[in-house]
This record gives structure tokens, C-alpha cells and sequence, in this order.
């Protein structure tokens, strides 16, 4: 018997017109079209979505959280990006 | 044959198609060759259970006795069930299981979308509710005939053993008496003669792919539709049946 | 790199831990915390996977059309749970057929309970009342459990979950008031699973080497007798409204404790039954194996027709 497993893949879900595609989780499928029609059957079982990604995990590249505070840190001292960061004089709407 | 009789035949023939089918499917829960698959024939199992449910309603309806869809499904005798012959035979395994759906579903696919043409605005809405289930199961049992025909020396050995066993069943999907004469005068229902030959070659177009064959000896069987069954359905039955024969008249 | 020592990483590991900030796959984490998880998560998967044959069993005997669809659409949840949490595991680096594998060979555990036989339809309403009741008490602090992958399943698996218990709840009221052998099919299926639903919750909690590290991690927020008792409090009741009798002589309500005080549970039984001695261990693992087994084939024929595919896209 071959031990050689179906590959993993990650599937995304949109659950409605307008909004993106969301990370639900993994399922195993020999090919991309197997793992659309696996990712229906147990991922979209209750009217979940209307539209799926599927992408190899191996494929996948994520950032090393290791790295996560020199990545995402810097960000948080520039609050000048934020609106709030602005006075406007009282009164002034529509901004 | 008055037409109401010949009409509640006609959709009882389809319900038992589904009913049967579904209850073989039903079989793989839990035993299905890797979890993914298991979820997908239980989908399709539970598509057929609810079309049954559909077409009996209308059967009960039309028939006018105050019966109840568990009644017709549950408490005829085994001639009275007039499903194929076909949709009967077991799973022996999923090769066995994929052609026997992938014969079926060519047909209903054909037979269900003229059905969405019929007088019958109840029958027409469920063939047109229908009709996308059974286009995902034709897509499910085309793909999966073509990776097994295709797929290694084993699997297509075990799938060509399937198809010429489950080959003998396959005219009998167009048989008609007089039951389809009379709703076919009617618009009721469909003359499947129609569209044997896209039958053919929507089979014929899938097994190239899946370098399969169609055996040389075409001997055919039929009855079902008659209720003369193979020795298959007696055992589905009585599991089937059980609870409501042991103890009857009671609500679950 | 990180040139942080291992204390100083625990120390971290745990200040996140107790801030309530949750575990993601890429994240450090000591050993100990990874093994733990990877044996809870996958003895969870593997309960739902083996729990779904005890039922299975009457998929094909359901007394009616509707009772066929729910009781298939439940035991397919199961499935999908399963797939779930081995998908949670599969994060942490654990392949999910060769954790299978271990669950074949009889070293991985699952649920006592579905070692036990259902043996009329009453079962499957007793099932989903007690055993999936017993399950979401266990599983809703799960939802808050530390580890992301694990805590987004299982607030999946709850979502679906809800109404499996009210499907096996409404069996069990339709046959406690229907004919008086349906009354007796359901107050014999409540006999016979009583005790073993009791003993889900596991050991005492005197008698749980784990419990106390596993809380402190946050992938066990309550112990096992908290839940049982939690359990017994609410199920006690609804027995009552349905007008079905626990078996336990012993049961009885404590005003000072406030909550009922039970019987003795025979542990001497939950362990034989853990240790493969129960009356359906033996058949449980066989359906399993035999379901992977038959289905290698299958698995391969696809491997070989997408690499088949692929050659044929790059020649193209």
C-alpha cells in the first residue's frame, strides 16, 4: 500500500457578494478540482458561501512571527495616519 | 389506466429511484475511502432522501388516499417498489458505487431537465429544484469515473469490472409502457426515447477520457419498473423497512 | 533568530497565555504545550470519526424519511468535525493519516462511550440528548481554549453541534409520550447510557495527572467534575419534564450544595472499556481500518491521475 497522502490545501470562503474571501481551514484533495468540491461538501454544508478559493498550504508563504514585532510595531507610533489624530474646529461636518 | 393512476405511477417510479438509491448511499456513511468523500456521498444521499420526500408528497396528493409519504416509502411490498433495477444493486465498493451513479445521473440530468417542461407546475418545480442537485452529482461521478478509469492499473481494472457488470441495467433507464404513453400524451411527462442517444454519448465521451470501455456482450435485463426486482432489494427492504413493520402505526 | 533562552521564552509564553492573547501555529511553544494539544486534539477528532459508526448503524433503519435526512445530516457533521480538528492539528505539524494510523493501531484514544452498542432507534434520540449534551459541555469552554486553530474549530463544531442534541431530544420526548413500547425502548436506552455518559467526563478529578497543567495553559477550562456535575444538574431535570427515570438509586437533590448528589460510577468499567475491553472496541477500530483499507486504492488512482494531469498541462 502507498503511504503517499492526498496534498494539504487551505480554503477560503466568500460568504456573500461584497465581502472577501475568508480563511475557514484545510482539507486534503488529490487535485485543485477535487479540493473545490471537497471544500463544498464540508465547508459550505450551511449555506456558508457563495464563492471558493483553494491554494495548496505548501504554497503559502507567511511572515515568521519571530519578526512580528520590527514588522508590525513600527506602525503603531504613527498615529498621524489615523483621522483622530486631526482636531477639527467644532462644527465643521462632512470631514 | 385512468390518468391519475398512470401519473402517480409515473412520479412513484422516480421517488422509489431516489429512495433506493439514497438508502445505498446511506450505506457508505461512516465506511466512505478517505473523510472528504465520506461528507460528498452523504451529500448526494441526503439530495436523494429529500427529492424522494418531494415526489412522494406529490404522489400522495395525487392519489388522494390521506397517505402519508412514510407509508408509500416504508410499507409497500417488494413488487410494488417499481425503481430500476440499477439503483438496487450494492455497493460491493466505490468503483461499483461511482458507475452505477454516474449511469444514473447522465439520465436524470436528461430526464429532468425536459421534466421542468411539464404541465405539471408542482412536478416541473421539482425537477427544476432537482435538477441542480443532480448536475453537481454528474459532475461528482464524472470526475470521479475519469480519475479511476484513469488512475492506476488496479483502479481501472476494478472500474471496467463495474461497468461491465452494471451494464446489463442500463436500457432499462428508458424503459416505457403505458404509463409514460398516457403523461407523455399529456405534456405530463418525457419520452426518454428521446434523448437515449445523448445518453449514449455523454457515456460514451466520459469513458473515453477515462479509457474505459462499453463490453461487447449488451445483453440487457429489466422489471423493475413492472416490480420484478433482482434478489438485492428484498434485504434493502427488510432492513429498510424494519422499524415501521415492527412496530406499527406509531410517530417517531 | 531568536537568542532567547528556553525559561525566558516560557515566561513569555505564559504572560501571553494569561493575558488571554491566543497560540497561533507559527508561534514559539514549550514541547510539552504542543504534545498536549496534539494528543487532545486528535483524541478529539478521532471520537467524532468513531462516533459516527454507533449511529451510522441506524441510518439505514430510520422509521421515517425525515427522521433518514437528520440522523444522515448528523452523522455527516461528524465527519466534518472530525475533519476539522484534524485540521487544527494538522497546524501543529501532526499529519492527519498517520494520526489515524495511531488510532488504528489502538495507541491513540477516543471516547469511551462509542464503545458502547445502540441497540434500538431510541438510542439514537438517547445519543443526541446525552452524549452530544455531555459533548457541548465539555466543548463550549473549548471555544476559549488558548490555541487559535483549536479554539476557531470548536467554535465551528458548536455552531453546527446545536442541533444535534435537540434532533435526539425530540426523539426521546416523541417516544416518552408515545405507546407504551416506545416508553419502554427509550427508559432501557436511558438505562444503558446513563453511566457511560457520566464517565465522558473522564476520571475524577483526583485521578487526572493533567488537568491541572492543561488549565493553567487555558485547553481545559473547567475539570472534569465540575463538568459532570454541571451536567447532571441540567439533564436531571429534563428526565423529569419528559417522565423518564435515571438510574441511580442514589440521586438526590442537596440543598446545601445546591446541586444533586449521584451515585457511585464504576471505574473499574470506564477503564476496561479505555483500555479496548468494551463490548465494541474491536469492531469500532475494525469498521475504521477496513474503511482505509478498502479505500487505498481509491486514494492512490486519484494521486496517479492529478500527477497524470500535470505532466499532460506541461507538455502543453
Amino acid at each position: 500500500m502507498s503511504s503517499k497522502e492526498w496534498p494539504l490545501w487551505e480554503v477560503f470562503i466568500r460568504s456573500k457578494q461584497g465581502l472577501s474571501h475568508k480563511h475557514v481551514g484545510s482539507l486534503r484533495a488529490a487535485d485543485a478540482q477535487m479540493a473545490i468540491d471537497n471544500a463544498r461538501d464540508v465547508y459550505t454544508r450551511r449555506s456558508e458561501g457563495i464563492s471558493i478559493w483553494v491554494i495548496e498550504s505548501k504554497l503559502v508563504t507567511a511572515s515568521d512571527p519571530d519578526e512580528s514585532a520590527e514588522l508590525f510595531e513600527p506602525a503603531d507610533s504613527k498615529i498621524y495616519r489615523h483621522p483622530t489624530f486631526y482636531n477639527v474646529p467644532d462644527g465643521i461636518s462632512h470631514m | 389506466m385512468t390518468t391519475q393512476e398512470a401519473f402517480y405511477n409515473y412520479i412513484v417510479r422516480f421517488g422509489d429511484d431516489s429512495l433506493i438509491l439514497g438508502q445505498r448511499l446511506s450505506e457508505w456513511c461512516g465506511h466512505g475511502p478517505i473523510l472528504e468523500e465520506d461528507i460528498a456521498l452523504t451529500n448526494i444521499a441526503l439530495d436523494l432522501i429529500g427529492q424522494t420526500t418531494n415526489l412522494f408528497e406529490l404522489a400522495v396528493q395525487i392519489e388522494g388516499k390521506g397517505k402519508d409519504v412514510d407509508q408509500l416509502a416504508f410499507l409497500r411490498l417488494e413488487k410494488e417498489y417499481t425503481n430500476l433495477l440499477l439503483v438496487e444493486q450494492p455497493n460491493v465498493d466505490f468503483g461499483y458505487t461511482i458507475v452505477r451513479q454516474f449511469f444514473f445521473d447522465v439520465f436524470r440530468k436528461l430526464t429532468f431537465e425536459a421534466l421542468c417542461q411539464s404541465s405539471d407546475e408542482k412536478l416541473a418545480a421539482i425537477a427544476e429544484k432537482s435538477l441542480k442537485e443532480i448536475k453537481y452529482h454528474l459532475k461528482h461521478s464524472s470526475e470521479w469515473v475519469i480519475r479511476l478509469g484513469d488512475g492506476t492499473e488496479e483502479s481501472h481494472t476494478r472500474v471496467q469490472a463495474a461497468v461491465n457488470t452494471l451494464w446489463k441495467f442500463t436500457n432499462e433507464l428508458f424503459y416505457q409502457d403505458e404509463v409514460d404513453q398516457k403523461v407523455i400524451e399529456l405534456g405530463l411527462g418525457v419520452d426518454t426515447s428521446l434523448f437515449k442517444e445523448a445518453w449514449q454519448l455523454h457515456v460514451e465521451k466520459v469513458f473515453t477520457e477515462a479509457t474505459l470501455t462499453i463490453p461487447a456482450n449488451t445483453w440487457q435485463h429489466e422489471g423493475g419498473r413492472k416490480g420484478t426486482h433482482t434478489e438485492h432489494l428484498g434485504y434493502l427492504l427488510s432492513e429498510m423497512q424494519y422499524m415501521q413493520r415492527a412496530y406499527p402505526n406509531m410517530e417517531w | 533568530m531568536s537568542t532567547k533562552n528556553i525559561e525566558e521564552l516560557e515566561k513569555e509564553f505564559q504572560a501571553k497565555i494569561d493575558a488571554d492573547i491566543k497560540i497561533e501555529p507559527n508561534d514559539w511553544m514549550p514541547e510539552a504545550y504542543r504534545k498536549t494539544l496534539m494528543r487532545q486534539i486528535s483524541q478529539h477528532a478521532h471520537s467524532e470519526i468513531v462516533g459516527m459508526l454507533p449511529e451510522g448503524n441506524w441510518i439505514t433503519r430510520a422509521p421515517s424519511l425525515k427522521r433518514k435526512a437528520v440522523l444522515l445530516a448528523k452523522v455527516q457533521d461528524e465527519a466534518g468535525h472530525g475533519l476539522y480538528l484534524y485540521s487544527a492539528a494538522e497546524t501543529l505539524g501532526l499529519d492527519r493519516e498517520s494520526s489515524i494510523d495511531d488510532l488504528h493501531s489502538g495507541k491513540a484514544k477516543y471516547s469511551s462511550i462509542f464503545n458502547y452498542p445502540t441497540l434500538s432507534w431510541a438510542d439514537m434520540g438517547t445519543i443526541g440528548w446525552l452524549v452530544d449534551g455531555a459533548a457541548i459541555m465539555n466543548q463550549v469552554p473549548l471555544c476559549r481554549c488558548s490555541y487559535g486553530p483549536y479554539a476557531r474549530a470548536m467554535v465551528r463544531v458548536c455552531k453546527e453541534e446545536s442541533f444535534h442534541q435537540r434532533q435526539g431530544f425530540e426523539i426521546v420526548s416523541l417516544l416518552a409520550n408515545g405507546t407504551p413500547e416506545q416508553k419502554q425502548m427509550v427508559q432501557d436506552s436511558l438505562n444503558r447510557f446513563w453511566w457511560p455518559a457520566l464517565m465522558m467526563f473522564g476520571p475524577n478529578d483526583d485521578n487526572s495527572p493533567n488537568s491541572a497543567q492543561s488549565v493553567k495553559w487555558k485547553i481545559k477550562r473547567m475539570s472534569n467534575d465540575e463538568l459532570r456535575q454541571q451536567f447532571i444538574d441540567v439533564t436531571v431535570l429534563q428526565a423529569e419534564m419528559v417522565g423518564l427515570t435515571i438510574p441511580d438509586k442514589d440521586l438526590k437533590w442537596n440543598e446545601a450544595t445546591g446541586h444533586y448528589d449521584f451515585g457511585a460510577i464504576n471505574w473499574e468499567e470506564f477503564n476496561q472499556v479505555i483500555q479496548g475491553n468494551g463490548p465494541c472496541n474491536k469492531d469500532r477500530i475494525d469498521a475504521r481500518r477496513n474503511a482505509k483499507e478498502n479505500g487505498a486504492w481509491v486514494r492512490e488512482a486519484a494521486n496517479a491521475f492529478a500527477e497524470k494531469r500535470k505532466k499532460k498541462e506541461l507538455t502543453h
